[in-house]
């Protein structure tokens, strides 16, 4: 069964097509990658899959689960990071992880989430700062970590890496290759193309709502005569 | 351009937005309405007195008095029967019975003072209705000063205390069916509102407080990128907007207990110096009134909070979310000032449909119309405010699993009739088919 099944997936603002009839396929803990030029539909595609907005017209399964009929199964098995998420800034670090973990277990068992989110967080003795007093990698580690510590079964995360310093970035690439080799799928859209190449299975390239080009890294290079996936997106852009 | 220049045009053009301009607006619409209010008000003052006069002396000052009476307004009943002159009163929107005593003459020549009986019509217990009654009284003082200069000029007495104020009157005020001896309307009046001060005043700050702390919840979550987390995550659509209620209606009744605390204690400070006692002319409070008070103030909060999260959804960050707190300022302020001012019952029909329409107004109204028993008004607000509030959360859940709570607006494709939530009616209407 594949994780994601999306069909024919059309999403309008009013007049405005911002998704023109995507389909595609990820399989159980595969890393797929959207990519393409600001406004392309790359963030309303994770939107609409993570049931943040209402699909105009299409079909989506997660994990067997019609989006549309079922929300809020969708809802229990996938984790969404957004592009600029933030955290309740009044809170300390451990504590918005504790906030969040009752939201998927009780006891013991929220306990050991919360544990999980401290180790991917690395914060050190900052997780018991508050929130507000985070740099923004700090801010985007504990993000990071609320979103993974639930082993949700669909990661989905936008601009995984965004604003953040090489060494964060790495770090932060790292804890989710991890969680995908013990079998979440994760479905991530980034502008880094680097990004793209060292962590996606597979990737769609998105340009004015319709998929481009689908493939690995090595297939697209070769359709392209790339040297990389930054020439790939250039070539797919401009055809 | 000077940069000075450059940076003022910049500055007032922040400033200068609908936003900003609107609700001043709509103060300056709410004090031109309270002129016109008080201008009404004048006017009444203005035109003559309608009274009814019984006369029962047939001496000279006697008669003096009934010219006075006669000069300074309108008689519209000089019968023998009270009740006869109060029911012509009621029909004639007439403001006071004047019973002069058999032996008024015999009794001033005889140096003691001629008495006059007075029956108030009193309309309404606001601060206004009491002002018409107040300015008939002032024919008691024209009789007076009549008697005396007719006292001197024939040289009738010589008892100074006579002659400075020769009459004395006793009162009984008619309000709402009920008689109330020795009392005056504007005495009531005072009583009256100094009590009923108390719940518009609370109901207004909690309203206003707890709804902007909805709205700024909103606000900040939409501003902090929070609420996207919140949304994806396996929780109720209607966790989510009850549990924000249920927060800010615990804050707003801990608000409600702090200034019922503070109220109640300036409040004894004042009527420890009054002498009046409104219990003892059937004007008090049950516990079940008290229980009713308390549910209408429920009921308004939650209707407030209902309407809040609504606003609070189109909000798009916390400074949009600051001035949409506006509205609800002004829908508490009207029933606030409108109650203060005057009674429910004295106003024209289309001022009590407005009124009942904004669910602030029934706790507000609700003290004044359980002492004197007006369950009906009380009982229908509770239900309408009950209803607008279910109503309220309603849309509020419906817009909580729409694109609107994140885009802020209505999908121009849904729009079909131009009125967003008559558009959203229609969806929901058609989803339900």
């Amino acid at each position: 069964m594949n994780a994601i099944e999306v069909k024919d997936l059309v999403k309008s603002y009013g007049s405005y097509q911002a998704v023109k009839g995507i389909s595609f396929s990820v399989k159980e803990g595969e890393v797929y990658g959207l990519i393409g030029p600001n406004g392309a539909g790359k963030t309303t595609t994770l939107r609409v899959l993570s049931t943040l907005l209402e699909v105009t017209s299409g079909s989506i399964m997660v994990h067997g689960v019609d989006l549309r009929e079922k929300p809020e199964d969708v809802r229990k098995i996938i984790s969404y990071l957004p592009e600029d998420a933030g955290a309740y800034k009044h809170l300390k670090g451990r504590e918005y992880l504790k906030f969040i973990a009752q939201f998927f277990a009780e006891g013991k068992e929220a306990e050991v989430l919360v544990a999980r989110g401290l180790e991917i967080a690395n914060l050190g003795e900052r997780i018991d700062d508050k929130v507000e007093t985070y740099s923004k990698g700090m801010a985007r580690r504990l993000l990071v970590a609320r979103a993974l510590m639930i082993k949700p079964k669909l990661a989905i995360l936008d601009e995984l890496t965004s604003g953040l310093d090489v060494l964060n970035a790495q770090e932060i690439r790292k804890v989710v290759k991890s969680y995908a080799a013990q079998g979440t799928t994760m479905l991530l859209s980034s502008h880094n193309m680097l990004e793209v190449e060292l962590l996606c299975d597979r990737i769609a390239l998105i340009d004015d709502g319709k998929i481009v080009a689908e493939g690995t890294p090595e297939e697209l290079k070769r359709k392209y005569s790339a040297n990389n996936i930054e020439e790939v997106f250039v070539r797919a852009v401009k055809e | 351009m000077s940069n000075l220049s450059k940076i003022a045009k910049k500055e007032i053009k922040e400033m200068l937005t609908p936003s900003t301009l609107v609700p001043i607006i709509i103060i300056a619409i709410i004090f031109a309405s309270l002129g016109d209010m008080m201008g009404g008000v004048e006017d009444e003052l203005s035109e003559e007195q309608k009274i009814a006069v019984i006369m029962n002396d047939e001496g000279a000052l006697g008669a003096i008095a009934y010219s006075v009476f006669d000069q300074g307004a309108e008689i519209v009943y000089n019968g023998t029967s009270v009740q006869e002159a109060l029911d012509t009163l009621e029909d004639t929107d007439g403001t006071s019975l004047f019973i002069i005593s058999s032996d008024f003459t015999e009794n001033i020549l005889s140096n003691q003072t001629g008495n006059i009986t007075v029956y108030w019509m009193m309309k309404g217990a606001g601060i206004m209705d009491s002002v018409p009654s107040a300015a008939a009284s002032s024919l008691l003082s024209n009789v007076d000063t009549t008697i005396a200069a007719t006292l001197i000029s024939y040289d009738m007495s010589d008892n100074a205390s006579i002659i400075l104020d020769p009459t004395s009157y006793t009162e009984t005020t008619v309000f709402k069916g009920k008689e109330m001896d020795g009392i005056s309307p504007t005495t009531i009046a005072s009583v009256l509102s100094q009590q009923s001060l108390v719940m518009p005043l609370i109901v207004m700050m909690v309203i206003i407080y707890s709804g902007s702390i909805v709205i700024s919840s909103m606000g900040t979550e939409k501003e902090n990128k929070t609420l996207e987390t919140l949304l994806t995550m396996p929780i109720r659509r209607t966790s989510i907007v009850f549990g924000k209620l249920l927060g800010a209606a615990v804050v707003g009744l801990i608000m409600a207990v702090i200034y019922m605390i503070g109220m109640s204690y300036y409040y004894s400070g004042l009527l420890g110096s009054s002498t009046v006692d409104l219990a003892s002319y059937g004007m008090t409070l049950d516990l079940l009134d008290y229980t009713l008070i308390g549910i209408s103030l429920f009921a308004a909060l939650v209707s407030g909070l209902g309407l809040c999260m609504i606003m609070g959804i189109f909000a798009k960050n916390y400074k949009a979310a600051q001035t949409m707190t506006m509205p609800i300022t002004f829908l508490a302020m009207i029933p606030m000032l409108a109650t203060m001012l005057t009674d429910f019952d004295t106003l024209p029909l289309f001022a009590q449909v407005v009124l009942f329409a904004i669910p602030f107004s029934h706790p507000m109204i609700a003290m004044r119309a359980l002492m004197f028993d007006d369950y009906t008004l009380v009982l229908s607000g509770i239900a309408y405010s009950l209803i607008f509030a279910l109503v309220t959360m309603f849309i509020a859940v419906y817009l909580f699993r729409k694109d609107i709570l994140l885009t802020g607006k209505v999908s121009r494709t849904d729009k079909k009739t131009g009125f967003p939530l008559i558009d959203m009616m229609l969806g929901m209407a058609k989803k339900r088919k």
